[in-house]
């Protein structure tokens, strides 16, 4: 360990640190624009300028090495005069259009041009004009006159992504930056490069001008595109998801996500497929109706036949509390043997950074709460079997589109009775007698387990028509605290939906069984009391950044 | 007697003054002096006021060459005490990049502060010398663009006013 002082606190550091990470280990901030925890140094932004005893003259902090007995100053009186002049410099090119900006209320330019700028500048020629509004790739877009060069976004390509897209070319105040002839920032990973993005020059094209950033309120979830599971922030206006950023959590997904979770994996939540509220097939007609009538229907059909004869199909779309409630519904309070759940399969893309070839949340979650057949084999194919020769006439589908494969859809034919839960429209409740609109990934609370066995929260960032963000201690914009029945804004579609093990719950009640939650949290409770996957786990212990599985078995597909 | 129920009088009057008449001979020559001088009563509805450019009446929004100057920043709204504001942006091919898709005041929530007009980096949202505000709904409050929307001849006294005072 190698003894440091910084603004006269004596430290213990690690002597492989530069002076910047030991000053952020230690809760010291330094300015920095160029520097990112994750990506090397380049050096060029130089507002992290500090002041070391004995050293000539001001050095970067984040490209110093520590070493005994360092003295260093960060808010000494010429740190701070060369920290205004470093801002002065760099606001002599930067055009004052904060107002157009998406990037302004998170910008760091902004921010330090309030913290340590004097708010003046003696520049008075024109600026420098650039390029505005260029493509850089699918789902980014370049101002180049917001630049400032520090090159993260180029870094960023290069090591945490592997593309060589971005260069600056020409020199001085007419840098730009630019794409490689013929070659585009469309590598999987390239919207990180506008989160990282120190100011507002690299924009989404699909969050482009669609809200101020303290306009929304965000919610710590994660990302239910595949299995990896990052965790996010779920951006909300007027009960609308807006966009997810990447939330950091070393553990699972550094501080990055893929463009592809980043924009589709929200899109079903209003999707116009939505369905809004239950729906019971009647003379052939879907027709909607209540809860009450929807779940007393439901009952009053699995009654009339035998336990042998009623299967369900559990889900790796679905949360391990509703896995875990329908598979105690059918095995206990139906009694039935027949229950499984289909894997997706490792069908999709995978690298070796975050994305992962099952683009299901939670195969693994559905697994752990006992959602599989008999011999703990994944699949439905025991199901399909008995539906096919006669055995099975009622089947109960959680959350999974199962009927999207056409083999799978002729089997269901032979069905007297099918019971789907889902969110949106899709093949399977075209299908079904019954249909239970759930809520999505982003109206309640619960948990997922990613591939890794790592049990992570989600919690409820639009709210459902039953509920107030308020009373439901919801993320809360200003716009949400304070509108009024009368105000046109934070009347945001709510829509009729519920918690699928709320559901499942309330059929199992009806029917006798002793299935009594308040909440998310109170299942999950009795799974960590039950499975002894779960044990001594809580949905405090898993907080914000989750907690591994007691014991891990791998999801083996054979579907 | 108790010396709390004794009156205490901040002054105690002159002799003219507790004689009365003088001075109610003094407020009658006040009144018929007035009598004599021009009126300052307006006949109101048929006569209208004409507020001064200081004056701050209804916002509105600045409309250049029939474009309007806002680019949705959303500050006003941030702004606005009474969250009386509500922006939408939008892209547009225009060199601002950024318009207010929808504006709308709501005016049965604006309080006229002038808070708006003082935080537009634009120059964008302006208070109008227009006071005439009655409306048999709340629906008929909801002020958007198509009302919002004056021109800069229009607005040519408040904006020359916010100029010279600002």
């Amino acid at each position: 360990m190698t003894k440091i002082t910084i603004d006269g606190k004596e430290l213990e550091v690690d002597p492989k640190l530069t002076v910047i990470q030991a000053a952020a280990q230690n809760g010291i901030h330094i300015p920095h624009f160029c520097w990112h925890p994750k990506l090397s140094v380049a050096g060029n932004c130089r507002i992290c300028l500090v002041e070391v005893e004995r050293m000539p003259k001001l050095v970067i902090a984040c490209a110093t090495q520590v070493a005994e007995g360092m003295v260093v100053k960060t808010k000494s009186e010429k740190v701070v005069k060369a920290r205004n002049s470093v801002m002065e410099f760099l606001l002599i090119n930067h055009p004052l259009d904060c107002p157009i900006c998406d990037e302004a209320g998170e910008c760091k330019l902004q921010d330090y041009a309030y913290k340590y700028s004097i708010g003046t500048s003696r520049f008075q020629e024109d600026k420098v004009h650039k390029p505005k509004r260029v493509e850089l790739g699918p789902h980014v877009l370049l101002d180049v006159e917001r630049c400032i060069m520090c090159s993260r976004c180029i870094r960023f390509s290069e090591e945490i992504a592997h593309q060589s897209a971005l260069t600056f070319t020409e020199r001085g105040t007419h840098v730009v930056l630019t794409t490689f002839p013929g070659t585009q920032l469309d590598n999987p990973y390239s919207m990180n490069v506008v989160d990282i993005c120190p100011v507002g020059a690299l924009t989404s094209r699909d969050f482009r001008f669609k809200a101020r950033v303290w306009e929304m309120s965000s919610t710590d979830s994660i990302c239910v595109g595949c299995a990896r599971g990052c965790n996010t922030h779920v951006w909300v206006r007027n009960n609308e998801i807006l966009r997810l950023t990447p939330r950091k959590n070393e553990e699972v997904n550094s501080n990055w996500m893929c463009d592809d979770g980043r924009l589709n994996s929200f899109k079903s939540v209003a999707s116009e497929k939505r369905l809004n509220g239950p729906l019971i097939r009647k003379d052939g007609v879907k027709v909607e109706v209540g809860w009450d009538e929807a779940i007393s229907k439901v009952v009053s059909e699995l009654r009339t036949y035998r336990k042998h004869e009623i299967a369900g199909i559990a889900s790796a779309y679905a949360t391990n509390e509703d896995n875990y409630i329908f598979t105690r519904f059918i095995k206990e309070v139906i009694g039935s043997k027949n229950i499984g759940f289909l894997s997706h399969g490792q069908s999709g893309s995978e690298d070796d950074l975050l994305i992962r070839a099952d683009k299901t949340p939670n195969s693994l979650g559905a697994l752990s709460v006992g959602a599989a057949g008999e011999n703990k084999t994944v699949g439905i194919d025991h199901i399909l079997k008995g539906i096919s020769d006669g055995t099975i006439k009622v089947l109960y589908v959680l959350e999974d589109n199962i009927a999207a494969d056409p083999k799978i859809a002729e089997v269901l034919k032979n069905l007297e009775m099918l019971v789907v839960h889902s969110s949106v429209r899709n093949e399977t409740t075209a299908k079904a007698d019954i249909v239970l609109s759930a809520s999505t990934f982003a109206e309640k609370h619960g948990t997922m387990t990613n591939f890794n066995g790592r049990v992570q929260r989600i919690q409820p960032a639009v709210a459902m028509i039953e509920q107030e963000r308020a009373m439901d201690g919801m993320a809360m914009s200003r716009w949400d605290k304070f509108a009024a029945q009368n105000d046109s804004w934070g009347k945001g579609t709510k829509r009729d939906a519920r918690s699928s093990w709320r559901i499942i719950a309330a059929v199992a009640s009806a029917m006798g069984g002793k299935m009594k939650y308040a909440t998310a949290e109170e299942v999950f409770k009795e799974m960590a009391e039950r499975l002894p996957a779960f044990k001594g786990l809580s949905y405090t212990k898993v907080g914000t950044k989750g907690a591994n599985l007691k014991e891990i078995k791998p999801v083996t597909a054979n579907k | 007697m108790d010396s709390q129920d004794k009156i205490i009088r901040k002054k105690d009057l002159s002799l003219l003054q507790k004689m009365y008449i003088p001075e109610i001979l003094k407020g009658l020559r006040m009144t018929i002096r007035q009598m004599f001088k021009p009126t300052f009563t307006s006949q109101y509805p048929e006569e209208r006021f004409k507020p001064e450019s200081s004056f701050r009446g209804r916002p509105v929004l600045v409309a250049e060459n029939g474009v309007e100057r806002c680019v949705a920043c959303g500050l006003c709204a941030r702004v606005c005490p009474a969250l009386a504001i509500e922006v939408q942006a939008s892209e547009t091919e225009l060199e601002k990049e950024r318009y207010p898709i929808k504006f709308e005041i709501n005016m049965v929530r604006c309080i006229f502060c002038g808070f708006c007009e003082e935080v537009c980096p634009e120059e964008a949202i302006v208070m109008s010398n227009e006071y005439l505000l009655a409306f048999s709904s709340q629906q008929e409050a909801l002020f958007g663009k198509e009302k919002l929307l004056k021109s800069t001849e229009e607005l040519k006294d408040r904006l020359e006013y916010l100029r010279n005072h600002r």
